[in-house]
């Protein structure tokens, strides 16, 4: 179809600084007989624009990584650089600061708080960073509207199905000044058409300049992904970049 | 692949010369499987020896047109409902591999799982990256509709496909690594999803030394 104009995919400058950078990351569990070797020397670095999904078998290292990624956990060696901020090294204050600013997590049961609105759920991480109610109210609700959802901005979660959850969660995740997304199996509690619509929503964010990390055995969605990073065994074995999708429609889909 | 009933389905909608059989048939399909102005014709000619085209006169540029005529449209029809025929399911290469690959001196199958699994999710990602851009221009009400929404569906079916391939990849490296254990660790029973939910199938930890059974 001749109409069927991609926007073509910019890989990113060498220059452009990484949002997350991950290099030798290593996560050992317990010693001696018992030890478990999570992950083995990870080196991954996401750009500003990305989506990053990284699929594997369970046991593979997938959630250690993801939150080595965000802090809540502490590698063994290895360093997690966040906007240049390396947070291996930082102090306990720079490390809360530095989730409550830059990082996003979306979770595969949503986590949003049954007490609070949709718009009071996305307010609440500009609020605990010190910024004003009537300030993070209104970031919040630029968010929703941003990403098509200010209808539900007065829902509280039980008023919403879970995609509608899930959407919202991902505005919290990006709220603010924030573009680190850490989304841990986001469409695992979601039915198949919903799913894609979480998806299609983090894709535009990060289409939007955000980076993000999916992690998800769900090959339908990880393909939504700029690029796929296999790992087993706590190792990367593999990774996909995407190519100019335009060279399918020239005869050379097929396998 | 039908193109025979493909260029049927077309004629119902009214007389059509064969480089527009063509473009129409590529329009909707999304050239995925893209057909020569040669293959149109000798299809033309076939149908119309068996009768179920007719020559319906020119066009004001002069081009032959052809019209479907009333055992076209009962053949047309019966197609729609007859379901495909599944009795004999086409050869896959990526079967007869794993199939050869088992056992094989000197081949590592799971690196050849992995090989394929990374151009089954490559391939996933760019046929994505085109329904979405199908998905935009439907929604954005561009007047193609009809033809956009008919390479969704294509597109979609692609992607269906390519999912199956990659969780049977899955599947097959986890029951691989399970049929490679000590007997009796492989005793344990397997997780209730182990069949539709592929990769956890695989216990945490795996098996470091994965050895692929012989004999």
């Amino acid at each position: 179809m001749s109409d069927q104009q991609s926007a073509p995919h910019i890989p990113p400058a060498p220059s452009a600084r990484p949002v997350l950078q991950l290099t030798q990351l290593v996560r050992t569990h317990g010693s001696g007989a018992t030890e478990v070797h999570a992950l083995r020397g990870i080196d991954l670095s996401v750009y500003p624009g990305e989506l990053v999904a990284v699929m594997g078998p369970s046991g593979s290292g997938k959630s250690t990584l993801l939150t080595l990624a965000g802090g809540l956990d502490t590698p063994t060696s290895g360093h997690v650089i966040v906007e240049g901020t390396d947070i291996t090294t930082a102090s306990r204050r720079q490390l809360a600061a530095l989730r409550r600013r830059s990082i996003g997590y979306v979770f595969q049961d949503y986590n949003l708080i049954p007490a609070l609105t949709a718009a009071e759920n996305v307010a609440l991480p500009r609020e605990l960073d010190g910024v004003s109610a009537r300030k993070a109210r209104a970031s919040a609700l630029a968010a929703l509207e941003e990403m098509g959802l200010g209808q539900l901005a007065d829902r509280f979660p039980d008023e919403m199905s879970g995609g509608q959850q899930q959407r919202v969660a991902i505005a919290r995740a990006l709220v603010g000044d924030r573009r680190l997304v850490l989304a841990d199996e986001p469409t695992g509690a979601l039915d198949s058409e919903t799913g894609e619509s979480v998806l299609a929503l983090l894709r535009s964010r990060c289409d939007a300049g955000a980076a993000g990390i999916l992690v998800t055995h769900e090959p339908r969605f990880a393909a939504w992904a700029d690029r796929v990073v296999f790992l087993r065994d706590g190792s990367v074995v593999d990774e996909t970049l995407r190519s100019q999708a335009d060279s399918l429609l020239s005869g050379q889909a097929g396998r | 692949m039908s193109i025979r009933h493909g260029l049927l389905a077309l004629l119902e909608r009214g007389p059509r010369y064969g480089s527009q059989l063509r473009t129409e048939f590529e329009s909707r399909t999304g050239s995925t499987w893209p057909l020569n102005v040669g293959q149109v014709y000798t299809t033309l000619a076939r149908l119309e020896r068996d009768g179920l085209v007719a020559p319906g006169g020119e066009d004001s540029a002069g081009h032959t047109l052809y019209a479907i005529t009333d055992s076209g449209r009962a053949e047309l029809h019966q197609w729609y409902e007859r379901p495909v025929d599944r009795t004999n399911p086409p050869r896959d290469e990526l079967s007869i591999k794993l199939a050869m690959a088992v056992g094989a001196p000197g081949v590592d199958i799971r690196a050849v799982i992995q090989a394929q699994r990374h151009a089954t999710i490559r391939a996933m990602q760019d046929y994505t990256r085109l329904k979405a851009q199908a998905l935009a221009a439907i929604e954005s009400g561009r007047s193609r509709e009809r033809d956009d929404v008919a390479w969704l569906l294509v597109l979609e079916q692609l992607i269906f496909q390519t999912e199956a391939e990659a969780r049977w990849l899955d599947h097959s490296e986890s029951r691989l690594v399970r049929l490679s254990l000590p007997a009796d660790r492989r005793a344990e029973p397997e997780p209730p999803q182990a069949d539709t939910d592929a990769p956890a199938a695989a216990a945490a930890p795996e098996p470091r030394a994965f050895r692929t059974p012989r004999g």
